[in-house]
């Protein structure tokens, strides 16, 4: 009974971890419809940063700082200047970009600090908080962050004029153009918002996975499982996707399949839900009169 | 009465417009009055929503738009809008998905005073007291009429100087176009908002304007006061039916 509690809840902390890559995902897919598969590497890349950081003496919380905002700063960058030219070119085209950035990244990084794998320290202590023998601190701290990360984006999306903006424009741009939003502006702003959380979703999952240029591949096959299987055009169904992904694999690992093949769970998962449900379990239906 | 305009708000000159390579707008000449109504005649594919789409620069243009005496040259359609130049497009344009609530405040998203906002949303509560129901509601369950209101109403929320409405009556009951446009002529009296309508049915559009252009073919064929052209007898057999 115990090993099951301990099994749910560490995957409910990474499932937090899928969560806010999922989340993260869906922020591009529903401005541009394009699922960012570098997303996975612009985030390791901001933890090697953070890593970085540490090593020269900087306090854990200010490199996580830093490097949420560099990595704001490098998703709009990343935006205007590589995504932006191929704003008009077939699909096609933007994927190979994504691979290619994918594959930059990763040599990028491998050549700066070499292949061979990291630690990095998790933020929360050593013991237990508050004698929980459920789960280690850094499980339970990842999940509040998780749930910190959640609220600030929901409340700035629903409450923030910009917020509404970077909405609207999604939605619908020709009208959002008309009320005098920069909507150009407002996708880098949501490729900003992607890399920063994405890089928080690399930082939290790092002290739990170790550090190497290869560690966001798989996770980001996760967190787009999980986006795929809450329903891609809703963030909330993705938050929802990614907790349950991450329990799910916890439990299938350790009770059905063994971990070897929890990878290929979660492509079963994504393939079964596409065939069942198109949209995704939380997947929205538009209600629209005409 | 009959005179030119006197005092234009919007100057349009030699207005070209292009879907890429195809050019639509053959070279437009028009004034908008400063406070009045204009309307602009046509039938389907005259190239009346491409002109007005010029105006908001959501098109490729060539020509001369002189808005309160400045020229819109390279100005890209946010930054029309922000210079008070309002667009209720064809086929509405409102965000289905969002609240009537956030469309009305994306309607003010560039304004910064936001007690005039408030005050502005009450005024439009009392045009509109429909909207103030369906606050909380998601537009795209709104029914046509109540999205047309909307649509209109998101568009003064940006407090134009000129608001250019594409098709208002479209896919409307004709009880319900009446009302709106009552509700438009209101506004235009009490709000002094100068008002660029295009319209199919000229003879709605007659009623309510002051000045109206004739669009054939991407080109002004006859301009003039309300009356002269409902007096044309071209336009009379053409478009009133009678
Ligand atoms: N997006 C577009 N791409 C290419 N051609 C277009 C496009 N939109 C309109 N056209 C063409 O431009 C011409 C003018 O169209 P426009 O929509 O301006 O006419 P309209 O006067 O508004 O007609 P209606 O009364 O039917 O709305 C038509 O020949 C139309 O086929
Ligand atoms: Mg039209």
């Amino acid at each position: 009974m115990s090993t099951f509690a301990h099994q749910f809840f560490s995957g409910l902390a990474m499932g937090g971890v899928y969560a806010i890559l999922a989340l993260a995902l869906v922020m591009i897919y529903q401005a541009t419809h394009l699922v960012n598969f570098a997303q996975g590497e612009m985030a390791m890349f901001a933890t090697y940063m953070a890593w970085n950081m540490m090593d020269s003496g900087l306090p854990y919380w200010a490199a996580f700082g830093l490097t949420v905002v560099l990595s704001f700063a490098a998703g709009v960058i990343i935006e205007r200047v590589i995504v932006r030219p191929f704003a008009k070119a077939p699909v096609l085209s933007m994927v190979i970009v994504f691979i290619g950035m994918v594959f930059i990244f990763n040599s990028v990084v491998g050549w700066i600090y070499g292949y061979e794998i990291k630690d990095f320290r998790s933020p929360f202590p050593e013991k237990a908080w508050f004698g929980n023998t459920l789960m280690s601190s850094h499980e339970s701290g990842v999940i509040v962050v998780t749930f910190l990360v959640l609220a600030l984006v929901y409340g700035f999306f629903r409450f923030t004029p910009l917020g509404l903006a970077m909405r609207a424009a999604a939605q619908n741009p020709a009208s959002s153009r008309l009320v005098g939003i920069k909507v150009g502006w407002m996708l880098a702003l949501g490729w900003g918002l992607a890399a920063a959380i994405g890089s928080i979703a690399g930082m939290m999952a790092a002290p739990v996975v170790y550090l190497d240029p290869n560690m966001m591949s798989s996770l980001l096959l996760y967190g787009f499982a999980a986006a795929v299987l809450g329903g891609i055009d809703n963030p909330w169904g993705a938050v929802a996707g990614g907790f349950i992904v991450g329990v799910m694999q916890n439990l299938v690992g350790a009770y059905l399949v063994g971990t070897q093949i929890q990878l290929s769970v979660a492509l079963v998962i994504i393939i079964g839900v596409l065939v069942m449900k198109p949209s995704g379990l939380f997947g929205r239906v538009i209600v629209t009169r005409v | 009465m009959n005179e030119p305009v006197a005092t234009p708000l919007m100057q349009v000159r030699a207005l070209k417009a292009f879907y890429g390579p195809l050019q639509v707008v053959h070279g437009v000449d028009m004034d908008v009055a400063a406070g009045g109504i204009t309307a602009l005649l046509g039938a389907n594919g005259a190239g009346k929503t491409t002109i007005l789409r010029a105006l908001s620069a959501m098109v490729r243009r060539e020509g001369d738009v002189i808005f309160a005496g400045q020229n819109l040259k390279g100005q890209a359609t946010e930054d029309v809008a922000r210079l008070g130049i309002a667009h209720v497009p064809d086929g509405r344009g409102t965000f289905g998905a969002l609240t009537v609530a956030e469309n009305l405040r994306l309607g003010a998203y560039t304004r910064r005073d936001r007690a005039k906002v408030a005050a502005d949303l009450e005024i439009i509560f009392s045009y509109f007291p429909r909207l103030r129901e369906r606050y909380q509601q998601q537009a795209g369950t709104l029914s046509g009429g109540e999205q047309q209101m909307l649509a209109i109403s998101r568009a003064l929320m940006l407090r134009p100087k000129l608001l250019l409405l594409d098709e208002p009556s479209f896919g409307l009951a004709p009880i319900i176009v009446k009302d709106i446009f009552r509700i438009l002529r209101a506004i235009n009296r009490e709000q002094g908002v100068a008002m660029l309508l295009v319209e199919q049915n000229a003879n709605l559009a007659l009623d309510l304007a002051d000045h109206a252009y004739l669009v054939e073919t991407g080109r002004v064929v006859l301009g003039g006061s309300a009356q002269q052209i409902r007096a044309d007898d071209a336009v009379r057999r053409a478009y009133l039916g009678y």
